[in-house]
This record gives structure tokens, sequence and C-alpha cells, in this order.
């Protein structure tokens, strides 16, 4: 199934490193070395390149074997009163495996990206929305405007790859293609058109951004507004913003929930999305959330389809209980309620457990350092480098197969934690 | 291992057997002869006890990113009905919008064992399967959904001729793992996103300067041509608009002979009369089904009570956002493939339009003649749950019972019908062959949907009941594949169904077009684009089962 051509050289190689999901990389293997060759950027090369180290499980530091790894977990969930499945940085199967976990020892799971998704999750549970696909996005947005987020810094190839193709589908000159920044200023120069036309970049704080979009809102309803600027943004500039999206044959409003990091982000979210669906009462326009790295986008999939909810969801009582405040990891962790902490976080030696009392089970990718060692380590395979698996891409309707490109030995998150639901 | 149900009354319309008593001998998961030495391992005394094949759901939406988008958004509803977890069974929630493991439990426990999901679009296909995957017991499948994506409609402005067309509808069935053809809104999806709000069935997509008629001609040619046994599956024009009838009968008719399966309907059977400006187009619909061979349905039946809509349809959900409950909705436009739209609804007795869809769907069972020719579904969830299905059957055989629920219902609405003139009651044969054989032929499932000798052991064994409702909530066994998974009602054992696919040929030349497309266009690789069969096998749960085209399948 995988394209490798000659000299473990790899065609066509998808990354789970970034919510947009880019499927065209190409990466050389040697041994276990990955090198992506064509198409990187700073983000898929780190998730990649970084480097294979640990082969071993560990208890309490002490290299072990995978079966001892396992029973031992086993016996911790067993003899725990609140277990805590968190990180959740893993693909389709092993999402599947920590719900079956999650399940059988009335674990309460959550993900570390929650905070960010929540933002999105909160509106679509509230009011709902209406939004639109990359493939869509690159064929047809006429006007672009993006709020409150640098969308280079995280999202390096989204204008190559989304924004400025050779071509549209529909006769489009792609180079007209208006882009506005609104709230924060982009850190690079990726917006800028091929043809050398900059985005225009309407400066906020984050902190204003609420208010901006309220008025903003108000504006593409056609309502009177007294005042004469809003959060240092002349009105009259926020109303020639509402006036392109009204005459625009296909806008796209874009975030990421992780940039609109202000408190109740999502009541600006859920802001945007109204105006979306009051535009699209004369003219097509639609949100774009961007997001979804690491597996954020597949384990709330597969929490939804498995048991009704996504993330923040207890099994305490035997059965799925959601709760987006009361079943916050990081909370049930600050107020001492979790025994034990299971974290999953496949792609990122990065992704390290939050510092807690309690006792701290890890399935990591090879290389984690941590600041104090887990009772349990298991170095992990990463999906899409030593596996085959499935991820998300952010706009939820894009799943992609994801290859294996080395044999490491490293066992998969699904295999782990599917022995241990064995061995309870 | 031989086992014998004994003594059973049969239902079997493949066969024409109707309330025959005989013994069924089971081996291996199959249907068998009786054994020439007479040994048997195990006997089950299934004595006056009525036998069928197991149910079949030709239409149920229970996985992919629609029915997904309304899981998320509807924990309110979840909450009502979790499910809690057994010594056999993970937990989960019931109702609108159900788990994918309580789904499958549930639809065992009915005795159901196959269910396929109507709305499979290409590019979201990756997800169905992998909801289906985790929808346990039951034996599954998807249609792929096409006519509002980017690539067919490109072919059809350029007038590309039908080899070319078949060639990639093959190439889809294949690549997307799909068992049959679907159409939603032909066109209209794609038109939506050039602001059109509404395409009649001629009238053109301003890009392509195509119409929903060509689209359909051209589709339901393909499988034909291709030998595809499940006829078109069309999602037509106008769902839910008043007067849509005149549509539907005008689809009807331009499909000119060749095989169409109209799909929910109830939901394009309206007129325009009475005060209300909305009527029961069910009488002509129906006389337009029985004259027409050709042409299949199923009819989406709606039932009272909070559901959730979601259709590929994001033109007509768009339109009826307002009317969602609660007031929440999504509508998505995806990836020059098509889109989608999620809305809450609630369906209310007391409301003159709901109570009418309610006995425009009961009038359309009541009139289509043939029960070969109509299919017994909600459209789940968008009519109702699908764990309302033994009360639809009770309707459908209980004349009395059917009377005294239309007396509560709307009263100007009761005014509008001549529902509680109409004295058909369904037989248990008729419901054999509506839930049974007759989707298991309409689908091409070779060895499910009867139960002669070599079909695989999907069997259901009800108690005669005179409460039909009652009987068919819970049935004293089901066996799927042979394995008993069922006993008195209640889940005895968990298995894995297969997923049932069609694999007509294409000519690969195809793909030299479709890459260029896919590289130029696209976001997604053509190469990442195809699910593999190992994906379907997956973690060896899932299976697949290739069924055979029809004769004279061309490519």
């Amino acid at each position: 199934m995988t394209d490798k051509q000659s000299d473990g050289i790899y065609h066509d190689v998808a990354s789970p490193f970034c919510g947009i999901a880019s499927d065209d990389l190409v990466v050389e293997v040697n041994g276990n070395t990955v090198t992506v060759k064509e198409n990187g950027d700073p983000v898929t090369r780190h998730g990649f390149e970084t480097p294979l180290t640990d082969l071993s499980p560990r208890i309490k530091g002490k290299e072990v074997s995978l079966d001892e790894a396992v029973s031992h977990i086993a016996g911790l969930l067993k003899n725990s009163k609140q277990p805590l499945i968190g990180g959740m940085g893993t693909d389709l199967n092993g999402a599947r495996a920590a719900m079956a976990l999650a399940d059988i020892s009335r674990a309460t799971i959550d993900s570390q990206f929650s905070d960010a998704a929540f933002r999105n999750i909160l509106v679509l549970q509230d009011t709902g929305y209406m939004t639109t696909t990359l493939t869509e996005v690159r064929n047809r947005v006429d006007v672009l405007l993006v709020v409150g987020t640098d969308i280079e810094a995280a999202f390096p190839r989204f204008f190559e790859r989304v924004i400025w193709p050779k071509e549209s589908m529909f006769d489009q000159d792609v180079e007209s293609r208006e882009i506005i920044y609104l709230g924060k200023k982009p850190s690079g120069d990726a917006s800028t058109s091929p043809g050398g036309r900059k985005a225009e970049v309407i400066e906020c704080d984050d902190a204003d951004l609420p208010e901006v979009i309220s008025v903003l809102r108000a504006l593409s309803n056609e309502r009177t507004i007294q005042a004469e600027t809003v959060g240092g943004i002349a009105v009259s500039k926020l109303n020639e913003i509402a006036e392109k999206l009204h005459t625009a044959h296909y806008s796209v409003i874009t975030w990421s929930g992780s940039q609109l990091n202000h408190d109740h982000a999502e009541v600006t979210i859920q802001n945007i999305c109204e105006m979306i669906k009051e535009i699209n009462d004369s003219v097509r326009c639609n949100g774009l959330p961007l997001g979804g790295k690491e597996g954020d986008t597949t384990v709330n999939a597969v929490s939804s389809w498995q048991s009704g909810y996504p993330m923040r969801t207890s099994f305490s009582r035997n059965m799925p209980d959601y709760d987006p405040y009361i079943n916050r990891g990081q909370r049930m962790l600050d107020e001492g309620e979790v025994d034990v902490l299971l974290w999953v976080s496949s792609f990122n030696t990065e992704g390290t457990p939050p510092k807690t009392d309690a006792t701290t089970i890890v399935l990591g990718r090879s290389g984690m350092t941590f600041d104090q060692e887990p009772e349990v380590f298991i170095p992990v395979g990463v999906p899409g480098i030593d596996h085959v698996g499935r991820t998300f891409r952010c706009d939820s309707a894009v799943s992609l197969p994801l290859k294996k490109l080395r044999d490491s030995g490293l066992p998969s998150t699904y295999d782990v934690l599917t022995a241990v639901e064995q061995a309870l | 291992m031989l086992t014998k149900l004994t003594g059973g009354r049969v239902i079997d319309p493949e066969h024409g057997i109707n309330d025959v008593v005989r013994d069924i001998y089971i081996r291996d998961g199959r249907i068998v002869d009786a054994p020439s030495d007479g040994k048997i391992d195990e006997e089950i005394d299934v004595r006056g006890k009525i036998i069928m094949s197991g149910a079949i759901d030709m239409h149920t939406h229970i996985g992919g990113g629609k029915v997904n988008i309304a899981r998320t958004m509807l924990p309110e509803d979840h909450a009502e009905s979790l499910i809690e977890r057994t010594e056999l069974m993970r937990s989960g929630c019931g109702h609108a919008a159900p788990s994918t493991l309580t789904t499958g439990y549930r639809y065992a426990e009915m005795g159901y064992t196959a269910g396929f999901e109507p709305a499979v679009l290409p590019i979201n296909a990756r997800q169905a399967h992998m909801e289906m995957h985790d929808t346990p017991i039951i034996d599954k499948g998807g249609y792929a959904m096409l006519g509002s994506d980017d690539f067919l409609l490109r072919m059809m402005a350029a007038n590309a001729d039908q080899d070319a067309i078949n060639n990639y509808v093959a190439w889809i069935l294949t690549h997307t793992q799909a068992l049959g053809l679907k159409v939603v809104n032909p066109g209209g999806i794609n038109a939506f996103k050039f602001n059109q709000r509404k395409l009649d069935l001629d009238e053109k997509n301003t890009f392509y300067d195509v119409s929903p008629r060509e689209i359909l001609q051209r589709l339901s040619r393909a499988v034909t041509e291709l030998g595809v046994p499940h006829p078109l599956h069309v999602h037509g024009c106008n769902l839910g608009v008043p007067g849509n009838k005149d549509t539907t009968l005008d689809t009807i008719q331009g499909i000119e002979g060749l095989p169409m399966h109209l799909t929910h309907i109830q939901f394009h059977s309206y007129g325009t009369e009475g005060d209300f400006k909305f009527s029961s187009g069910a009488a002509e619909i129906a006389e337009a089904i029985n004259r027409n061979k050709n042409i299949t349905v199923d009819v989406g039946q709606i039932l009272f009570g909070q559901t959730v809509t979601a259709s590929g349809d994001n033109m007509r959900q768009f339109a009826g956002a307002p009317h969602a409950h609660p007031n929440k909705w999504v509508c998505m436009d995806i990836e020059c493939d098509a889109g989608c739209g999620v809305v809450p609804f609630k369906y209310k007795d007391q409301s003159f339009v709901n109570a009418l869809q309610w006995m425009i769907g009961l009038e359309t069972f009541l009139m289509v003649d043939d029960p070969w020719r109509i299919f017994l579904t909600t459209d789940h969830p968008n009519g109702a749950p699908f764990t309302s299905y033994p009360h639809l059957i009770k309707l459908l055989m209980d004349k009395s019972f059917r009377n005294d629920m239309l007396s509560t219902l709307h009263p100007e609405a009761q005014k509008a019908t001549h529902l509680a003139s109409i004295d058909r009651e369904y037989s248990l044969y008729d419901i054999a062959t509506m839930t049974r054989a007759g989707a298991a032929r309409l689908l091409g499932l070779a060895d499910r949907g009867h139960l002669g000798v070599g079909a695989a052991a999907d069997i259901t064994v009800y108690r005669d009941q005179p409460d039909r409702e009652k009987m068919f909530s819970s049935p004293d066994y089901v066996f799927k594949d042979g394995n008993m998974v069922v006993k008195n009602g209640e889940l005895v054992k968990i298995s894995w169904g297969t997923t049932h696919v069609v694999k007509p040929h294409y000519d690969a030349s195809i793909e030299k077009s479709l890459k260029s497309y896919f590289d130029k266009y696209h976001t997604v690789k053509m190469g990442n684009f195809k699910i593999s069969d190992d994906e379907i096998v997956d973690d060896g749960r899932g299976s697949l089962t290739v069924q055979p085209l029809k004769q004279g399948g061309k490519l």
C-alpha cells in the first residue's frame, strides 16, 4: 500500500502534524531516519524528522518488557477510583482503543487540545454554523477574512495550498483574491499574492475582538453604530469589510480556536458564525475553523460516534456523561480528583503530561523527556511513520490514510491500549 | 455444528412460502439441507413461532460526517437515553442520533441484520466506513453520492460520452467501497455553491448549464449499463416544497423507463391545495408508481417527536433551517464533491403540516400495490429514529389502531385525507417482502433476505402476537450468520457483520484525467482518496463481500 519507489523514497505522504494535513510530501527513509525531501515546512519537518531514541518501556525509570508495562497499567487502572485518559494525541485506531478502555475502566476522557477545540464545539452545540472545506476554498474564495489568527505560524502551507493555487476550477482570477486580517497581523508574507499584493491588515488586541466582531456583525446587519472607533479600529473600516462580505460571491471567514485565546472566545466565534448565517440570506459566505493537528479532530470524531459525545466525557457511571466544564481534564487534575492519569501523546515529544500528583502513565513519542519520570512510560509508534493509520483534517470532512515508513518495532497506541483493555 | 430450528411457521417471499411449517437447518453460518443421517447438534423448538430472514434497512443514516455532526450537536437528546455498559455491550446513547455501538445492538434486537447508509459522499466515504466498522452485528454498505460533484458536471458540460461517465461511476463505486449509487438534489448542492436557491428538474446550473433531468438520465444509464444491481437511488429535486409532487411525477416520466429508486418519497409528494396551501399528492404519486414498473420507492415515514434531519441536500436544509428545533443547525459545502445540512426537528401531531406528512406517508404505503417495489423506512433519523419501525409496522397492519391514531391529529389535517377510509392492512407476508426479500433483491444481495438452502443464516424468530408493535420490537431469537445473537429479546452475543460492495470494472485510462483533476484542483491526492480493502478489514473485525453484477453489465 505504500508508494515507496526506490531507495526509501515515499511519495504522496500525508502529514498528521498539521491540521490541513498536506498529503503531497516526499519523504526519504534511511533505516530509522526520516527526512522530508519535498513540500516540507517547519511543522512537518519537525514532525517527521524527530529522531528515534527510546525503544523500551519503563516502570519508575527502569526498563521493562512491554508485557510487564501493560500488566502494571492494568493493575493501576483496576485500583483507580478516578482515572483520566488525557493527551489523546493519536490516530483513528488509537482513539478507538482509548474509548474502549475508558468505557471499561470508567475513566474520563479529554484531549490536550480541548480548550481550543471546544471554542468551536460549544458553538456547534448551541447554535451551529455554516462551514466549508479546503478544496472548496481553494477553488471558490474571493474574499478571505482572517480573524485573530496568524495562520502561517501554525499552518505554514495554508496559503500556498489553499489560497494561491495556479488556477481555480471556476475561471476565477486567483490573483484577484482579497485577504483581510482582522486582529493579529501575519508573521510572514505567505498571504501575499503571487503577483505581490499584500493582505490588508486591520490590527487590534485579542481582548478587543469580542467588541470588534460584535460591531462588524451589527454593521453587516445594517445597524447604525454611534461609536466612531472600536478597539482602535475606525467603524468605517469595519463597514468596508461588511460591504465586501455582502458583495463577494464566496467569502470565507477563518480563525483558529487555539489562537483566539481570550476569555469566552466561543462567544466571539458564535458571533462570527451567526453573522455568516445572516449573510447567507443573500450571498454565499462560509466559516473555516482551522485546528485539528495531531489527532485533535480525529479523537473528537471517534468519541462522538462511539459515545454520542466529544471529548470531556466521563464513564464513571458506567455510561457516557458529558460535561465540558466538569470533565475538563486539567480542572480535574488541579482539584486533585484524579488518581491515575493515562496520557497519550504519540505525535510530539513536547506533548508531555501536565505536572500532577496523580500516578502518571505515558504512551509517548520516543524521545520524550520528563521533569518528573512517570510511573510508566511506553514509547509508542508515530501514526504515519511507524505504523499505518488514519487522521482527520481540520475541516472534519476529509480523513487521510497514513503510511508506515519504517520498521521501528515500536507498538502502536492501539496495540498497547487494547492489550491493557484485555488485561482488565 | 448443525442447528435445527424445529417447527416454525416460515414466511419466505423470495420462495413464495407463506406461513408454512418447516424445519430450518444451519451449519457454518449458512442455511443447509436436512442432514441425510438425521444427526443434529442443537435443536431449538420454535413451534408456533414466525420465522423470517433477518430484516434489511435499505436506507438508514448510520455513518458518515453528517450523522456525526448530528451526534455532536445534540448532547441534550443523548442525555435522555443513555445506555449502560454491560458484560457484553459497550455503553452509548440512543434515540435520534445513536452511537454506532448502540445502533448495531438495537437493530439486532429488533431482528434487523443489515443496514445501508444511503448518502456516502465520496470524499467522506472513509469516515462512513469507519463508523460502520464500529457498528456491531449488522451487515452494512453504502451508496456513493454523485451528481453535484464538479468532476461529473465538468464531464457533462463537456458533453462526455456515456462510456466515459460509466467509467467514472465504476471508479467511484470501486474506490469508495460502495454498493450502489445515489444522487441527492441532482446538481442542486453544486448550484447552491453558486448561490442558486432552488433547482427544478429542468433548471440549469448557472455555471455548467446542466439540468437535474440530464444528471438523472446520465447516472441512471451508467448504473444500468455497468450492471450494478441497485438502481440509481434518487433523492429528488425540491424536497419538502409544497407542490413538489409535480416535480416527482416529471422525474418518473423523465427517466424514460430506466430503473430508478425514489427515496423518502413522502417528502416529495406534496400538493398545494387547501387553506394551508399544503396537500397530499400521495394518490397521484402512488398511481404513477403502480403504472411505472421501473420505479421503486421507500417511504421516509414521519412519526411524531424529536429527531434530527441530516441530509446531503444543503440547499433544502438551509431553506428548512428556520424550522430547526432546538434552534441550531449546520450547513456545509464539501470539497467540490457535495455538501450536507443537519437540522434538528420536532414533528408535532397538532401541526397541520406534520400531521399531513404522517398521513401522506401512510397513504403511500397503502396505495402502492406491489410490496416488492416499496420499502419500509423513516429515512432514519430524518422522519423518525429507526427504533420506531415496530410502531410503523403496527400502523400498516392494524387499521383500527391506525384510525385511532389518526383521530388524535390536527383536525384540519384529518379532513384533508382519505386515510380513514383505506381498508388495506399489510399481512406478515407483505412485511416480510418489504423488509426482507424485496430489499435484498433491490440491492442485489444474492444470499440475504431469504431462507433458501445456501442463504446466509440471518434469521429472525418472532412470537406471533396480535400487538404487532410488541411482536416486532422484540423477537425471540435472532441469528446472524448462524450465530444466535438475540435470545428472548436480549443480546447474547456480539458479532461483526460484513460490508457489501460492488466492484464494477473500469478502464484505467480514467485515472489519467482524474489524477490531473486531483493535482490541479484538490487538496487530496488521488491515491489518498482511494479506500483500500485493508481499511475495510481494518483490525480484523471487518470483511468485504463483493456482490455480483447483473448479467450483461458492461465495461
